[in-house]
């Protein structure tokens, strides 16, 4: 069974940045406490994957100083994913994401 | 069977065909290319455009206050509102609307108060709860999910598998053993409020769509009254194995739109693209896959309208249902491999729709019955008893 939640490890975020690939997938940023601030995506739209929706997403959450990723196809729905799991465990979405429609999920 | 579309049939198909192509393909041009969605304002805008042409709610039947559209009419709509990027899960993005779960129709008079009525204002959403992690393809004997009687209630244990929609869900239909040693006539099905204690949403399942996601779901110890058995004890087989016959018609729409589309746009582009001074059209190569394209497409549609036209007469058509669910998901994946071959790198890059497409077409081949069960169903249809 694959894991539900992103459990790649946080790193540091300006250091990580250009190394990221233009690959398709899904992402987080924390705070310095590890605090996942928002969750994204990098969609088949993106200019170039990962590396510039992280970009993108760094500019907008200037608290951010971590960022984890996860490389997948699936993006739309491990988006979706990830937010209902943030959601289970903490009640709310991320603070930095905007309030969408998402189902319920009640991982073991 | 007559092959000539009405006038009546030509208008609504017609209408439709415009549609697609002037409010929903315009809008895809801004959406992720996986996306199974649009905004809520331009959902509620096209929802209020289909309801003016009177085609909202396109499987409601008449006296729920749907629109009075026979099968083949609504096979050939459905063929036209697949054509687009994201039309063969996510036809015209909802905005005919939906009848939910078709089953409800055939509910108690409170059932239908407390579920029919509600999914079709919209109030509520519904889930079907039918395969399990011990197999999809012979649910009869596959269920292990098991209801046990407790007075007036039944209590639930088990998981299901491969679920849309269950995490939206205000309730589903779920299908549980009542009786083990009864095989197919040892099933119940019971309505699930998802807010009963016991219910669990456990896990997305992800799959070669990005979108749309299925999950898996437990049951322990769920309570369920005696009032939220639809039908009767040990008889929910029988509406499972309707919902999947007639489900059938519609799936192999779907393909056969999508194939549509996607050899519309190759005959578009082979005529533009040269190679060696010469357009691809000029090649005998390309053109037999533009023939054999042409056939697929022709006996899958064939095929299927054959199907359509059998339900609404009122005549069996089990095994004409799962030749079209066959024929036109296998022949769907075919017509989408040559156009990619034919648009090169383009097709497989997700600049086009025929990535999605293929991954979505292979799915098609095992949702709602594999072509290995079509063909074993088309063949108990034509041995009869001496095959069981």
């Amino acid at each position: 069974m694959p894991a539900v939640r992103l459990t790649k490890p946080w790193l540091p975020l300006d250091a990580a940045r250009p190394k990221l690939g233009g690959q398709l997938g899904v992402f987080q940023l924390a705070d310095e406490d590890d605090q996942i601030l928002y969750i994204g995506y990098a969609g088949g739209n993106s200019l170039f994957g990962l590396r510039s929706a992280v970009a993108e997403a760094a500019s907008e959450n200037p608290g951010a100083t971590k960022v984890r990723v996860e490389i997948t196809s699936a993006y739309l729905s491990r988006y979706r994913e990830l937010l209902m799991v943030y959601k289970a465990d903490f009640k709310q979405l991320p603070p930095n994401n905007a309030d969408i429609k998402i189902g319920t999920l009640s991982p073991s | 069977m007559d092959l000539n579309l009405t006038h009546e049939q030509e208008l609504i198909v017609n209408m439709v065909r415009r549609f697609v192509r002037e409010e929903i393909l315009p809008l895809e041009l801004n959406l992720d290319p996986d996306a199974d969605e649009i905004d809520t304002e331009d959902k509620a805008r096209l929802v209020e455009k289909t309801k003016s042409m009177g085609l909202y709610g396109l499987d409601i039947p008449p006296e729920y206050g749907g629109p009075e559209i026979d099968l083949v009419t609504r096979t050939l709509l459905a063929i036209e509102m697949s054509q687009h990027r994201a039309g063969l899960y996510a036809p015209c993005y909802g905005t005919f609307g939906g009848a939910g779960l078709a089953q409800l129709f055939e509910a108690t008079d409170d059932q239908k108060e407390r579920y029919l009525y509600p999914t079709l204002r919209g109030e509520k959403r519904g889930f079907f709860g039918l395969s399990e992690p011990s197999g999809g393809s012979d649910p009869a004997r596959a269920i292990q999910t098991k209801a046990i009687q407790d007075g007036e209630d039944w209590i639930i244990n088990g998981s299901k598998l491969w679920i849309s929609g269950a995490d939206k869900a205000n309730f589903g239909l779920v299908f549980a053993r009542t009786d083990r040693d009864k095989g197919r006539n040892g099933v119940t099905c019971f309505i699930v409020d998802t807010d009963t204690p016991g219910f669990h949403v456990r896990r997305v399942v992800h799959t070669l769509r990005s979108a749309h996601y299925a999950t898996e779901l437990q049951f322990t110890d769920m309570r369920i009254p005696s009032s939220n058995i639809l039908g009767e004890v040990n008889k929910g087989f029988a509406i499972a194995n309707d919902r999947l016959t007639r489900q059938r018609i519609p799936y192999a729409a779907g393909c056969i739109g999508v194939a549509i589309k996607a050899n519309e746009m190759a005959l578009e582009y082979v005529p533009q693209r040269e190679t060696f001074g010469a357009p691809l059209s000029s090649r005998q190569a390309i053109q037999w896959m533009l023939v054999d394209n042409e056939i697929d497409i022709k006996q899958s549609m064939w095929i299927t309208l054959e199907a359509a036209h059998k339900a609404n007469q009122g005549l069996p058509f089990r095994k004409e249902a799962a030749m079209a669910k066959l024929v036109a998901s296998e022949a769907g994946g075919r017509v989408v491999d040559r156009c990619m071959q034919m648009f090169g790198g383009l097709g497989v890059a997700k600049d086009l729709p025929f990535e999605r497409w293929f991954r979505e077409m292979r799915i098609r081949r095992i949702g709602e019955g594999p072509s290995e069960v079509q063909r074993h169903i088309i063949a108990r249809e034509l041995l009869g008893a001496s095959l069981r």
